[in-house]
């Protein structure tokens, strides 16, 4: 293949990682921006959906498409209703101090990890796609009668990706409709503002923690169902979400929505093209690096504002 | 009797019991003791840092594996004995810690945990890129040959002993004369209110560097006499795992007290070895305890100790 179509193919794996990285750390994004809480298990919210996923699409019997829409709907509701749990039996009673909490997320991470590791099993598991054609990709060049379009060998995607991108963007729509649209969108950005003053005014401010930490799980386990096609669940699949999700949340700047999104963008098309291109562990070490020196030398993220 | 007299008697006891248990415990209970003397001086490091200076820190197993892999390679390459090559494990940490506080230490609160997180992320991927030299998961066995101090043979039980109990009671008694010191009471006064200390005219940026150096020293070269003593040099020991135990165990022991750290590992390494004993899940204790520790003890048992028992322990 020559170079443009392979550069081609990269850009499209690159994106479906993309799509799922924005939902996944669009959930992480929402909880630290108005909860001012890091949490280190959410990348475990984001292995229980796909494991939840996995256990609805092998309990529903008929076509794979019905297990898939169940799971689709079902897992993301079952791991936020655990997240709103947690938030209420563990998160409040520490009272939101920012250092217990990640201490009491890495407990979290552990539990969940391992309750998984005891139920589900150290296999690695797949879920059927509910459609999966292979679609041939043209590409286009200058040949001897103009610009020709042809079909280069092994440039192709499944429509099934282009399903999960599609549909990233339909839920990244719908939670930017939620913040900015509904009165509990209100609620939350009221409560991000200033929590005292929003609590004053009487807003269940503890609700609304409870309702942000549901949804922050619910989004990531809905990024896993969409994934889980074409990865497999694994109790252990959580970390490289969690550590992608960080960088994406630092490098768009803590609790900025639309800096998450870019910055999901940036990342995962770029760890796609690294990552076909040179080794994805010197890619990696760059990417954890660079987060590290961004909070050192620019807090605020790079697409952040300097707070006044 | 007066706090300084407690003081020496409670913690000389200490140190007088653990070398007196070398004659009485069973074969596997000796080995693990000194396992266990080797982690604990982890966990003092990581007190230093964590119970004295307020610095939270996830990123600790970079520290360990600095003094490991110095002391490991030197060993394993340069064919070092244990002088030379706990020396290169010395330096090693020195510098990685020199460098991790100079950049993280302008970071505070969150943005310190997760700098740290990912400096110690990047070296564990970074041992694991050149796994051509330090074989990645599968790790280093130490040559038995060059692991000999004179006719000292560090594999055997007795020495091996001896020489963890050596590392411990040094890392013990610079925490307890360190925390007695003006020098330690500085490094209090940042953790209760580093805006007072700051006032008050300290340089807190240079005190906190120096409570990183200390910190990552004492880890670094508890990671260098784990190798040694135990033969194996892995990147198990760099993975965010290593960076959670000190936590764990100087939360539950007690953070800011100079016997937590001890009493923590003790507890923690017991409980992991009897539940690794009924399933393959153990890191569900360290989660259950953890979650337990954050709501209901966030002193520690040595924590609740000064408490209820005796206000003054240091």
């Amino acid at each position: 293949m020559d170079f443009g179509p392979y550069l081609m193919l990269a850009s499209l794996e690159g994106a479906v990682m993309a799509a799922v990285l924005a939902l996944t750390a669009v959930g992480l994004s929402l909880v630290f921006g108005v909860m001012r809480v890091v949490n280190v298990a959410h990348g475990e919210f984001f292995m229980l959906g796909a494991v939840l996923a996995w256990w609805i699409a092998s309990h529903v019997g008929g076509p794979p498409a019905l297990g898939f829409v169940a799971a689709l709907i079902l897992a993301p509701l079952a791991v936020g209703a655990l997240a709103a749990l947690a938030d209420i039996t563990i998160l409040r009673r520490v009272d939101y101090d920012p250092e217990r909490t990640i201490v009491a997320t890495i407990g979290i991470l552990y539990i969940l990890q391992q309750v998984t590791l005891m139920t589900y099993g150290p296999e690695a598991r797949p879920v059927e796609p509910p459609f999966n054609s292979r679609l041939a990709l043209p590409w286009l060049e200058w040949g001897d009668t103009g610009l020709q379009m042809y079909w280069p060998w092994g440039l192709s995607t499944t429509s099934y990706k282009l399903f999960v991108i599609v549909a990233a963007v339909v839920v990244l729509l719908g939670v930017w409709a939620l913040m900015s649209r509904t009165r509990i969108g209100l609620l939350m950005r009221a409560t991000q503002l200033d929590r005292d003053m929003a609590l004053a005014f009487g807003i269940p401010v503890e609700r609304v923690y409870a309702t942000v930490f549901g949804l922050g799980g619910a989004l990531a386990a809905l990024g896993a169902v969409l994934i889980v096609p074409i990865q497999q669940a694994h109790y252990l699949m959580g970390g490289d979400p969690l550590l992608l999700s960080f960088i994406v949340v630092i490098i768009g700047g803590l609790g900025s929505l639309p800096g998450t999104v870019v910055a999901a963008i940036l990342i995962g098309l770029s760890d796609g093209i690294i990552s076909v291109f040179f080794s994805p562990m010197l890619a990696k070490i760059f990417a954890t690096l660079l987060v590290a020196l961004v909070l050192v030398f620019r807090p605020q993220g790079l697409f952040g504002v300097k707070p006044r | 009797m007066s706090d300084s007299t407690k003081t020496v008697i409670l913690h000389g006891g200490l140190l007088a019991l653990l070398f007196l248990l070398q004659f009485l415990l069973p074969a596997y209970h000796h080995g693990n003791l000194a396992r266990i003397m080797v982690l604990a001086t982890f966990a003092m490091g990581y007190n230093v840092m964590f119970g004295y200076t307020g610095l939270l820190s996830l990123g600790h197993a970079l520290f360990f594996a600095a003094g490991m892999y110095g002391m490991g390679l030197a060993m394993q390459y340069a064919g070092a004995g244990p002088v030379l090559a706990m020396s290169a494990g010395l330096v090693a940490s020195i510098v990685v810690a020199l460098v991790v506080g100079l950049l993280a230490l302008r970071t505070a609160g969150v943005g310190f945990m997760i700098v740290t997180l990912m400096f110690a992320q990047a070296g564990y991927l970074i041992i694991l890129y050149y796994g051509a030299w330090t074989r990645g998961d599968e790790g280093l066995v130490m040559p038995q040959a060059l692991r000999m101090l004179g006719a000292i043979d560090f594999s055997q039980p007795g020495p091996r002993y001896f020489a963890a109990l050596g590392l411990f009671a040094t890392g013990f008694l610079l925490t307890l004369w360190m925390m007695r010191s003006p020098f330690g009471k500085v490094l209090i006064a940042i953790r209760e209110n580093e805006e007072r200390a700051r006032m008050l005219g300290y340089d807190v940026f240079r005190y906190k560097l120096a409570a990183v150096v200390i910190s990552g020293t004492l880890c670094g070269l508890a990671g260098a006499a784990y190798g040694l003593l135990f033969g194996y040099v892995g990147a198990t020991f760099a993975s965010v795992q290593y960076s959670i135990f000190p936590l764990l165990w100087v939360l539950l022991g007690g953070a800011g007290t100079v016997i937590g750290p001890l009493i923590g590992t003790l507890f923690m390494f017991y409980l992991i070895d009897l539940s690794s004993a009924v399933t393959s899940a153990y890191m569900l204790v360290a989660g259950v305890v953890l979650v337990l520790l954050t709501l209901f003890a966030p002193q520690g048992l040595a924590g609740e100790l000064r408490a209820r028992v005796w206000r003054g322990l240091p």
